[in-house]
C-alpha cells in the first residue's frame, strides 16, 4: 500500500568507491539494519549502466519515517567515499550541512566545503590489523554507525551477521567493532555525542 | 489450499524486487523455471537456481527465450507450476508462446522486468513501454492477466497472485515489473505459509471416458489433466474442439475464441484491482502504475499541499483494465492525468473508457529514470481550476 | 509394409491411432503414415506403459503425427517441440517423451533447440521425417534440400549446402543416431524400438517421399518411384563415420545405425552435481517434487 508522506523526514546516504571494496555490501548492511532493526522505511538503489563503468561503484539509500515515493537520490545528507574518484564525483553534491565520511588512506579530502563535517577513518589499516583487508567495508559500517548515530550498534551488529557470507560473521563483526570504536573515539576527540538519536529532519523535497 | 512451507521464506527481509519476485514464485509452489539471461531480470532466476534445489525444484537455462517460454509449458503439462522471466527483447521473443499458452489454456507465469526500449534500448535502466505488448503482443484475439508491482514487497505479493490467477483462469499471467522496482532493495515481509492462500490446479475428477480436455466448466474454464495420467489427451495450438482435436472452421473458431475471451472479460471486475489515494473528493485523477505510481503520488501530494484536489488511481492489475472504476470516476472528475514511462499506452485505455467526459492528459517519459515529481505537479496544476491553485 | 489381406481382422496398430480423426491429411504416396505405422509397431513390441508415452510435434506435415496417435500428445509451435518436450521430461522423468516432427521444423526453425538438447543429452527420442522440403506450405527450400533440387523458392535449383543430419546430431552430442527411409519398414521399426529403450538424446532421420511437392516439381515420378530410389540407392553402412553421410540429389543414401554410445543424461548430471555440492540440503529435483 502506498501511503502519502504527509510530514516525512528523510535522509539520503550515498556510499561510493570502486569495485571489490564491498561498497554494495556495506550499503546493504546499513540498509538492512535501518529497515529491519530501526524500523525506518529504506529504499536502496545501486548505480548501473554507464555511471557504473570502469571500477566506479556506488550505492544510495533513502531512509525515512514514511513510505518512500521518489526512489532515487537527490542530494546526499551523508556521503561515504572509499576512493578519490568517488570523492571527486560525489562530494560536490552533498547537501548543505551534510556529513562526509572518508577512508583516510584512500581519499585525500581536498577542497571540502566549510558547511560539511568531515570524518576520516583508517579503515584499510584497521582491516589489515585483522589480517584481512577485505573487511574494510565492515570497518566503515561500524564507523558510520558511531559517527552518524543513525542506527544503534546492536541493530548494526545484527545486520552485519545477516549480510556477510556464512562462516565469516566473527571476522566481519570484529571489523565492525574496530570501526565503531574508532568512530566513538573520534567523536569524543571532537567533543560530539555518540548517543542514538532519532532521524533528523532535513530539507528533502 | 495453503502454501507448502518448504518454499516460503517466512520472515522480514531486505530484498530487491527481483529477489522478492523469486520468493513469490517459490511461495506460490512454483518448482520449475526456465530462462535466458537478460538484464535486468536475471537476478530472479539466479536466485531461483540457488534456492530451488533446496526445496525440490529446478531451473534450466535454455538456449533462448523462445525455448524458455515453451519449456515451462511442457513442465506445466507434466504437472509443475512454472514460470519464466525476461526483459524487453526477450519478451518480444516470448510472444509466440504467450499466444500458445492462451490457446492451449496452459496456466503459467511470465515476468517482464521492463527496461527502456525499443530494441536493445537501455538494458540497465527502467521503462514501462511493454504494457500494450503484454496485452496484444501475440497474434490473434486472446486475453491475459497482467499485474504491475510498485515495490519489492509487491514483487513478492503480485508474483504469488499471478500464479493463483493463472491457475484460476488457466491463462498466462504476466508480472510487469520495471528495472527500478526490480533493482530497488526494501523491506519485504513474507508471511507464514499457513497465511498464504494457493489456488491449486483444477484437475478433473472425471474418469477418462467422461472427460474432454477443453469442455468448459460453468465459469468457462476447463478442467485439466497431466500428461501421464492415462487420459491420452491431445493439445494443439490450432483451433480445436472440446476434445482438443484441430478443427479448421469458422464455427469452431467462433466457439473457442469467444470462450477464451469471455472467461477473462466475464470475470474482469473480479480480477481488476486498483489502489486509490485521496480520490473520494478528487477533481483531478492521476493514473499511474508500477514505480511511476510512487513518483506520481509525490506529485499528487505536492498538488494537495497547494490546495488542489488531486487523487491517485493505481491499477495493480492493469489487464484486464479497471474499466468500471475509471468510468465511475469519469462521471465526476474534472480531468485525468496519466503518468507513465512510455509515450501513451494506459493513457489510451483511460481515454477510451472516459469517452470524452473529461480530458485525458498524458505525462509521458521515454524511460531511463522516473518522472521528476515537479513535472507531474505541473501537469496536475495545468488541469486545476485557477481559483484552486495557490502558488 | 506387411499389410493384412484379411479384411475382417483389425489392424494391429489401430489401438495406437485416434481412429475418430481418420482420414488423415497426408497425401497419397506420402511416407509419413508409413513411419507412424512402424512407430506404432515398435510401441506394441516395446511393451511400454502407453499412459506414460508422450508424443510432441511441431508444425508441418509431420507435425500432425501427434494428433493421430492415441497417446498424450502435444502439437506445439513451429520449431519448438524440443524445448516443450524438455520441460515435460524434466518435470516428469517417468514419461517416455518422443519428439516427432519434420526436417524444416526440427533443424530449420528449430535448429538451435535441436543442437542444445543434444548437447545437454536430454532423454528425448527425436524422430525427423525428412522429405527434403517444406510440405505444408507448398514446397519451399529446406535446410535439407539437396543441391540442384527445385523448390518453389529455388526455382532455378537449390544452391545452399544442406545439413548432414546424422553428423549434426552426433557432433552435438546425441547418443543414438540412425538413418532409414520409409522403404525400410522392418529396420525402421527396429530402430524405433532401440531408441525407445535408449536413455539420452536419440535421433532417427527417416527419408520419406513427398510426391505432391518435391517429386512432382523435380520430375521424380510418384511415391512409388521414390520408394524405388530408396530401395536401389540405399546402402546399409552401420557405424559409418557420420561426416561421410551427406546426401546429394538422387544420389546414394547411407542408411543404418551410426552412433550408439553412453553418456550421462541431463537429469543424471544435474542430480549428481547437486547431490555432491548441496549434500543433505539437496531436496531432490525434477520428478520428485517438481509436480504438485
Amino acid at each position: 500500500m502506498l501511503a502519502a508522506q504527509a510530514s516525512m523526514s528523510a535522509i539520503e546516504i550515498q556510499i561510493g568507491g570502486f569495485g571489490g571494496q564491498g561498497v554494495i555490501l556495506a550499503g546493504l548492511t546499513l540498509g538492512r539494519g535501518l529497515a529491519l532493526y530501526e524500523d525506518y522505511h529504506v529504499s536502496l538503489t545501486q548505480s548501473f549502466g554507464p555511471e557504473a563503468r570502469g571500477s566506479a561503484c556506488s550505492v544510495q539509500l533513502i531512509v525515512s519515517d514514511a513510505p518512500i515515493l521518489y526512489p532515487y537520490l537527490s542530494r546526499p545528507d551523508v556521503l561515504v567515499t572509499l576512493s578519490q574518484e568517488a570523492f571527486r564525483r560525489f562530494a560536490p553534491q552533498v547537501r548543505e550541512g551534510g556529513r562526509l565520511l572518508v577512508e583516510e588512506t584512500l581519499v585525500r579530502p581536498e577542497g571540502v566545503r566549510p558547511d560539511l563535517r568531515l570524518w576520516a577513518v583508517p579503515a584499510t589499516r584497521l582491516a589489515e590489523e585483522l589480517g584481512r583487508k577485505i573487511v574494510l567495508n565492515m570497518v566503515v559500517v561500524g564507523f558510520f554507525a558511531a559517527v552518524t548515530g543513525l542506527l544503534r550498534p546492536e541493530s548494526a551488529r545484527r545486520a552485519v551477521s545477516e549480510s556477510v557470507p556464512l562462516g565469516t560473521e566473527a571476522l566481519n563483526l570484529a571489523a565492525f567493532e574496530k570501526g565503531y570504536a574508532c568512530g566513538v573515539s573520534r567523536l569524543a576527540a571532537a567533543g560530539a555525542e555518540t548517543a542514538f538519536r532519532p532521524l533528523p529532519l532535513t530539507g528533502r523535497s | 489450499m495453503k502454501a507448502d512451507p518448504a518454499g516460503v521464506l517466512t520472515g522480514t527481509h531486505f530484498l530487491d524486487g527481483d529477489q522478492a519476485c523469486c520468493e513469490g514464485a517459490l511461495a506460490a509452489g512454483c518448482r520449475f523455471a526456465a530462462g535466458y539471461p537478460i538484464t535486468p531480470s536475471t537476478e530472479i532466476v539466479e536466485r531461483f537456481a540457488q534456492r530451488a534445489p533446496q526445496v525440490g525444484g529446478m531451473f534450466i537455462q535454455m538456449e533462448d527465450e523462445l525455448a524458455a517460454s515453451i519449456a515451462i509449458q511442457g513442465a506445466v503439462w507434466a504437472g509443475a507450476k512454472a514460470f519464466t522471466v525476461t526483459s524487453g527483447p526477450g519478451f518480444s521473443l516470448m510472444m509466440e508462446h504467450i499466444g500458445f499458452a492462451a490457446m492451449t489454456e496452459t496456466p503459467c507465469v511470465v515476468v517482464d522486468v521492463q527496461r527502456g526500449g525499443p530494441s536493445t534500448g537501455l538494458p540497465t535502466l527502467p521503462g514501462q513501454g511493454d504494457i500494450m505488448q503484454a496485452r496484444w503482443g501475440s497474434h490473434g484475439d486472446y486475453e491475459i492477466i497482467a499485474l504491475v508491482p510498485s515495490s519489492p514487497q509487491e514483487c513478492f505479493e503480485l508474483t504469488l497472485d499471478a500464479f493463483n490467477l493463472a491457475e484460476r483462469y488457466r491463462v498466462p499471467a504476466l508480472v510487469l515489473m520495471d528495472e527500478c522496482v526490480g533493482h530497488m532493495t526494501e523491506k519485504v515481509v513474507i508471511p507464514p505459509a499457513q497465511e498464504i492462500e494457493i489456488v491449486p490446479r483444477r484437475y478433473t475428477a472425471r474418469p477418462p471416458a467422461d472427460y474432454q480436455p477443453f469442455e468448459p466448466g460453468p465459469d468457462g474454464v476447463p478442467e485439466m489433466v497431466r500428461a501421464g495420467d492415462g487420459y491420452r489427451i491431445h493439445v494443439t495450438g490450432m483451433t480445436h474442439d472440446q476434445r482438443g482435436y484441430p478443427e479448421v472452421s469458422a464455427e469452431a473458431q467462433q466457439r473457442l475464441v469467444e470462450r477464451l475471451v469471455a472467461k477473462i472479460r466475464g470475470h474482469a471486475e473480479r480480477i481488476a484491482r486498483v489502489e486509490e489515494t485521496w480520490t473520494q473528493d478528487a477533481d483531478i485523477i492521476v493514473v499511474a502504475y508500477g514505480i511511476t505510481a510512487r513518483v506520481a503520488l509525490r506529485g499528487v501530494e505536492m498538488a494537495r499541499e497547494r490546495g488542489v484536489a488531486a487523487g491517485l488511481l493505481r491499477p495493480v492489475v492493469v489487464w484486464p483494465f479497471p474499466e468500471k472504476r475509471v468510468r465511475e470516476l469519469a462521471a465526476r472528475a474534472r480531468a485525468f492525468v496519466v503518468v507513465e514511462m512510455n509515450y501513451g499506452q494506459v493513457a489510451l485505455e483511460v481515454e477510451r473508457v472516459v469517452a470524452g467526459r473529461a480530458p485525458t492528459v498524458l505525462v509521458p517519459h521515454a524511460g531511463g529514470t522516473v518522472h521528476p515529481p515537479e513535472e507531474i505537479l505541473a501537469a496536475i496544476l495545468a488541469q486545476a481550476p485557477a481559483r484552486e491553485v495557490a502558488r | 509394409m506387411t499389410a493384412r489381406t484379411d479384411a475382417v481382422a483389425a489392424n494391429p496398430v489401430e489401438a495406437f491411432l485416434r481412429s475418430d480423426r481418420m482420414p488423415h491429411i497426408w497425401c497419397p504416396g506420402c511416407g509419413i503414415g508409413t513411419t507412424v505405422n512402424c512407430f506404432a509397431r515398435a510401441l506394441l513390441q516395446a511393451k511400454l506403459n502407453l499412459d506414460r508415452v508422450v508424443v510432441v510435434s511441431g508444425i508441418g506435415c509431420t507435425g500432425r503425427v501427434a494428433g493421430y496417435l492415441e497417446l498424450d500428445s502435444f502439437h506445439t509451435t513451429h520449431g519448438r517441440a524440443i524445448p516443450f518436450a524438455t520441460g515435460l521430461k524434466l518435470a516428469n522423468p517417468e514419461l517416455t517423451v518422443v519428439v516427432y516432427s519434420g526436417d524444416g521444423d526440427l533443424v530449420g526453425i528449430g535448429g538451435n533447440h535441436f543442437i542444445h538438447a543434444a548437447r545437454r543429452n536430454v532423454d528425448l527420442k527425436v524422430i525427423c521425417v525428412n522429405n527434403f522440403t517444406y510440405g505444408m506450405t507448398g514446397g519451399q527450400v529446406a535446410p535439407t534440400t539437396p543441391l540442384g533440387a527445385l523448390s518453389t523458392t529455388t526455382p532455378y535449383g537449390c544452391f545452399e549446402q544442406p545439413f548432414n543430419l546424422p553428423q549434426l546430431a552426433e557432433s552435438s552430442g546425441a547418443v543414438y543416431v540412425a538413418r532409414w527411409t520409409s522403404y525400410h519398414v522392418r529396420q525402421l521399426t527396429h530402430a524405433f524400438g532401440e531408441a525407445l529403450r535408449k536413455k539420452g538424446f536419440s535421433f532417427i532421420e527417416i527419408l520419406s517421399p513427398c510426391p505432391t511437392l518435391y517429386e512432382r516439381r523435380n520430375r521424380l515420378g510418384d511415391g512409388l518411384e521414390m520408394m524405388k530410389y530408396f530401395k536401389e540407392q540405399s546402402l546399409v553402412r552401420h557405424g559409418a563415420p557420420t561426416k561421410e553421410l551427406g546426401l546429394t540429389f538422387q544420389g546414394p543414401i547411407a542408411v543404418g545405425k551410426f552412433v550408439d554410445r553412453e553418456r550421462p543424461t541431463f537429469l543424471e548430471t544435474l542430480n549428481q552435481q547437486l547431490a555432491r555440492t548441496l549434500e543433505a540440503q539437496y531436496a531432490g529435483c525434477a520428478g520428485e517434487h517438481v509436480r504438485d
